[in-house]
């Protein structure tokens, strides 16, 4: 049986709204305006999960961003959604959600044994024992810790929701919305800055929501309600809430995460579930506010502690009480706001002081209101395993060391409070060297590397009337530098409750012969005495320290726990704290979905895919596709039940025997020019381009300045100072830049311009001893004889109306020529071709027949141009001008480049005429020699040779030039594969060259 | 994210661009003879300081020129940025 919680009247939630919601299989109710946390708490149940390493009972702690156990999984519209914090989540209707990191179950948790065994589980336990034996961790260890660990569990399926992101650019970036973040923007806004006020909340006001003050002659929290509501009708306003902004990035880049349709139980069909923001800001405000610091005592971890802070916001904003019998312990008047409020609604609460006295309007109000205080008061353990259910409590000495007087008195829950923590993530993020402000003892922003601010408690300012006045001001400054605009808003009166001092003491010592477990970080079940153990042993860095205890690790990057920790070592040390500095504070502030960061850019959209004007026709045609750098490239085109090997072999024969059209628009296409053209290609290309005439076309090889083959192509002189570069595919982009670079920086006197037409034609080789004639066809009027058109030649022509050029090139080292026209056209191109070869045979061919056509004509293409190998490796040595001053001539002198057994492309046959040889493999002299083999060279591309129908393959090896006819080794140890070959020239059909030209 | 303030268009995200190395890189001029260890020098070997660098970036997916920008390898602090033809 459930008791309820939830108190008659009050709280921000929509009582005239029931929601049903299941947790662990088990169905309860709250109201709309909870969050999972909230409703959990009025329903009574306080037991959530079970601890990371010792498996404890866990509960809740804070009331949202800094809750270090309620981390849950949801299941929401048929999705899982691991790592959920319970405090943040807002309730729907039909919510699922369920415990992690317990089984079988919360109630009973196998795992628990750890907590009986944990003296074996010291700090660094997995890094001293799971050392040994080393091959223990792949099979055991990492697959028992794996399981035994974790928030939650990702889905392996495809997940179908839809995440965006949003570039956006603003004068002023407001990160949060408590009084300093409404009053900046509001100042701002006036001014006519163009704002983003961001809260991750869904309510906006920050700390305004649960305390008791007055602004101007409204209540705190009316005031902020005005102000958004204003704020939200100015149109230089952008208001965000359920907005996480978690992280600080280069020149005011700041990264915010909006959960768009978590809070509902289905994403609308055109609603991103998240949004991911990417905002670059003029000026930045931070008005992150501050998390109130836990105290340590015996058995801190047991669910029922929590923040005082926390047990306010849920009777405050949602009517629910955390307990019927509280223990507020406390060092400083925070306590007090929650002890009265415990008291306003009927609840008792005593209160552990630990000051000796203390006098402020708060304690006074709690005295007149009769609630029971006691000075110099401590609570020693907590009692309970998956509740609290009483308190072992003692008298403290003046000097804190000494604890007297322990006596057990029952409770429910015991409400901490140790002061308040500055959020300064995303000012450290920034670059902003913190400083350490005694007395808060805490970390705060000082000098800004970049443009940004940080106001309220964020900056150790805790009082309302200096934060509004600070707020207002730097709000109004910042817009006016921006927007030379002044408005000047008055400073509302502000009525605050002034506090006493706050007693540093933190951690309450251990009484004689007890040896309980007090818990500095709650995620990462991180205890005093680890970190001791972890002075002990030498680890001196608060870096090192975190990493070696796990302390402030994990989503949730030391909320909670960074300065209680640096506390004790800085205690332990005897230094002071800002001596022990702290850890770096890094990107995200708090978990962001994978989703979230991959955005639309997922399958399809992962990158953008080219697609040549013929690919209907290619689908049509049962193309088989396949990518080629962004571009979608036929690889073969399916007749019947052929494979990829027999349709290849098919396509191939056809242009060896009659005639086959490939499309060949991919290929790079880069416009020269310019007076000094010539001049440049001369420069850029190893061989001598001067004398080429009009109407001509050479075939070119640049190099990189280290003299490694950068790019080869064809280059055709169109007019006396125009050029057509073609490069290959993949390197597009690369020579273009290349280009670029040397025409903008090196030589800037050459008065050439180069642009990318890649894009602007379509490409169709037509290759085989019949292409002469489908060529007549479609130029009837042209000489395309051999002296009309030899090789290398270059002419333009009308295809059927259309402006066509024309290339006599060839790759497949068949009679062959390569059309071009303007891309509009070039399906009706491709469909001319077709129609006029049909009587010669003519076939499509694909990728896989292009490839085996050039491997068996020793024709060199990207694999064997592998970033790795110069000209003479490439049997390329020919066209490497020795009169001429190239890029990278100057490194082709290299010792290496020049030496006798240097690596040289070859031609490599399998013995038996059958064995394939896989690409990649090694060839060795002798199979059987002692690992590892010396490898002569390795197997670039391999084919099924059309011509001679039998293996052939390519290889790159040492003395290449003297190894012809030798009897080698093929060793494909991956296939564990030993052929024996015959090593050949890489020529292996027409070695003379003869068909291109005939 | 950098934002870099290209000479021709202005302001630009970094991912309008693509970095290109040491600007103060001079290539030996064509035809000059060069010694082994000048030539290396300037196809190897190139400092790598913490601080104030000179570095090329082309605004590849803009105005596709090549820029100098002066920038701190350790805050990324961007100083000045110049044109192909500027120095400093």
């Amino acid at each position: 049986m459930s008791e309820n919680f939830r108190l008659e009247k009050g709280g921000l939630i929509n009582r005239n709204k029931k929601i049903s919601f299941t947790f662990n299989g088990k169905k309860y109710f709250g109201y709309e305006g909870d969050t999972l946390a909230s409703a959990l708490l009025a329903n009574g149940v306080h037991l959530v999960g079970r601890s990371f390493k010792y498996h404890r009972p866990r509960g809740f702690f804070g009331a949202g961003v800094d809750e270090p156990y309620a981390i849950v999984q949801m299941n929401r519209n048929n999705e899982v959604d691991p790592n959920v914090r319970a405090t943040e989540q807002e309730l729907f209707e039909g919510l699922e959600a369920k415990s992690v990191n317990c089984w079988p179950n919360v109630n009973f948790d196998i795992g628990a044994i750890n907590n009986f065994l944990n003296k074996f589980f010291p700090a660094g336990f997995y890094y001293k024992t799971f050392m040994w034996p080393k091959s223990f961790w792949y099979k055991i260890y990492e697959p028992i810790i794996r399981k035994a660990a974790g928030f939650g569990a990702a889905s392996i399926k495809h997940d179908k929701e839809r995440y965006e992101h949003k570039y956006e650019y603003c004068d002023l970036l407001i990160a949060g919305t408590g009084p300093s973040g409404l009053a900046s923007a509001y100042a701002a806004a006036k001014n006519g800055a163009k704002i983003i006020l961001a809260e991750d909340k869904s309510r906006y006001g920050g700390s305004l929501l649960t305390s008791e003050v007055t602004i101007g002659n409204q209540s705190g929290q009316d005031w902020a309600e005005q102000i958004i509501s204003e704020l939200k009708s100015m149109p230089n306003v952008i208001v965000k809430n359920r907005s996480q902004v978690f992280g600080y990035y280069d020149h005011n880049m700041l990264v915010m995460s909006e959960r768009v349709s978590d809070h509902l139980p289905k994403t609308d069909k055109y609603t991103p579930k998240q949004r991911l923001w990417y905002i670059r800001a003029k000026e930045v405000v931070i008005s992150s506010g501050s998390i109130e610091r836990p105290l340590v005592f015996g058995n801190n971890d047991t669910p029922g502690v929590m923040l005082s802070s926390a047990a306010k916001e849920y009777l405050k904003v949602y009517g629910v009480l955390v307990g019927k019998k509280p223990i507020i312990f406390t060092n400083n008047d925070s306590g007090y706001e929650t002890a009265i409020e415990f008291k306003k609604n009927g609840v008792d609460p005593i209160v552990l002081d630990t000051r000796k006295d203390a006098n402020s309007e708060i304690i006074k109000e709690a005295k007149e209101l009769n609630i029971n205080i006691k000075f110099s008061y401590v609570v020693v353990a907590a009692k309970g395993y998956k509740k609290v259910n009483s308190a072992d409590i003692a008298k403290i000495s003046d000097d804190k060391k000494v604890i007297s007087n322990i006596e057990n008195i029952k409770c429910d829950c015991i409400c901490v409070s140790g002061f308040w923590t500055p959020t300064i993530h995303l000012a450290s993020q920034s670059g902003n060297k913190t400083k350490f402000n005694e007395e808060i003892d805490a970390f705060v922003p000082s000098h800004s590397k970049q443009k940004e601010v940080t106001l309220g408690s964020a900056n150790g300012v805790f009082t309302l009337e200096e934060t509004l006045k600070t707020s207002f001001e730097k709000g109004s400054e910042l817009s006016k530098q921006i927007t030379n605009k002044e408005n000047k808003v008055p400073i509302p009166t502000v009525v605050e409750k002034k506090s006493s001092k706050y007693d540093k003491f933190w951690c309450v010592p251990l009484p004689e012969g007890k040896n309980y477990k007090r818990f500095l970080d709650f995620q990462n079940d991180v205890a005093v005495a680890d970190i001791q153990l972890a002075l002990r042993e030498g680890y001196r860095s608060i870096e090192h320290v975190k990493r070696y205890t796990t302390l402030g690790m994990a989503t949730d990057q030391g909320k909670t726990s960074n300065l209680n920790g640096l506390q004790l070592v800085s205690e332990v040390e005897n230094k002071v704290v800002p001596q022990v500095g702290h850890t770096t504070f890094r990107p995200p502030y708090t978990p962001v979905s994978i989703g979230a960061i991959v955005g639309r850019e997922v399958g399809k959209h992962a990158k953008p895919t080219r697609k040549s004007p013929m690919h209907h026709w290619h689908e049509k045609n049962n193309a088989v596709f396949v990518d080629a750098g962004v571009w979608l490239r036929p690889r073969y085109y399916k007749q019947g039940n052929e494979n990829l090997f027999e349709a290849s072999k098919r396509e191939a024969k056809n242009v060896r025997q009659n005639v086959g059209v490939c499309d060949v628009t991919t290929l790079g296409k880069i416009d020269i020019k310019g007076p000094d053209a010539a001049e440049f290609l001369n420069r850029v290309y190893t061989n001598s381009w001067l004398k080429l005439p009009v109407g001509k076309a050479r075939y070119g090889v640049m190099l990189r300045e280290d003299g490694i083959v950068m790019d080869d192509g064809t280059t055709t002189r169109i007019s006396e100072n125009h050029y057509h570069m073609t490069t290959t595919t993949a390197q597009a982009a690369n020579v273009l830049s290349h280009l670029e670079y040397y025409l903008q920086l090196v030589w800037p006197e050459l008065n050439v311009n180069v642009v990318s037409s890649t894009e602007q034609w379509a490409g169709a080789a037509i290759a085989g001893p019949k292409s002469r004639d489908v060529l007549q066809k479609l130029f009837p009027d042209l000489d395309v004889s051999n002296e009309g058109l030899p090789f290398m030649g270059y002419m333009e022509g009308n295809l059927f109306g259309v402006y066509a050029k024309i290339f006599r090139i060839s790759f497949s080292g068949e009679l062959a020529y390569e059309v071009n026209v303007e891309s509009d056209h070039g399906n009706f191109m491709w469909e001319k071709i077709m129609e006029i070869g049909k009587e010669f045979n003519i076939q499509a061919y694909g990728t896989e027949a292009l490839s085996t056509l050039r491997i068996e004509m020793g024709h060199v293409a990207g694999s064997e141009l592998d970033g790795r190998t110069i000209p003479y490796d490439n049997s390329l040595e020919g066209l490497v001008s020795k009169k001429k001053d190239f890029i990278g001539k100057r490194s082709l002198g290299k010792k290496a480049y020049v030496a006798a057994n240097r690596q040289k492309i070859v031609g490599v046959v399998p013995l038996d005429k059958k064995t394939s040889i896989p690409e990649g493999s090694y060839i060795v002299k002798d199979p059987k020699a002692k690992l590892p083999n010396p490898k002569l060279g390795h197997v670039s591309a391999s084919c099924w040779s059309v011509e001679y129908d039998n293996p052939f393959s390519l290889a790159i090896i040492k003395d290449g030039k003297n190894m012809i006819g030798q009897k080698l080794y093929a060793l494909s140890p991956l296939r564990n594969k030993s052929i024996p070959v015959e090593i050949v020239s890489s020529h292996y059909v027409d070695p003379k060259g003869e068909r291109v030209r005939s | 994210m950098l934002y870099i303030k290209c000479p021709h268009c202005g302001l630009r995200p970094q991912t309008e661009f693509s970095y290109g190395g040491d600007a103060t890189v001079k290539r030996p001029e064509l035809n000059k003879e060069v010694s082994d260890q000048e030539w290396d020098n300037f196809v190897y070997l190139r400092k790598s300081p913490r601080g104030k660098h000179l570095e090329l970036w082309q605004h590849i997916s803009g105005c596709r020129q090549w820029i100098k920008v002066e920038r701190d390898t350790l805050t990324h602090e961007i100083f000045t940025t110049l044109k192909a033809n500027e120095n400093l």
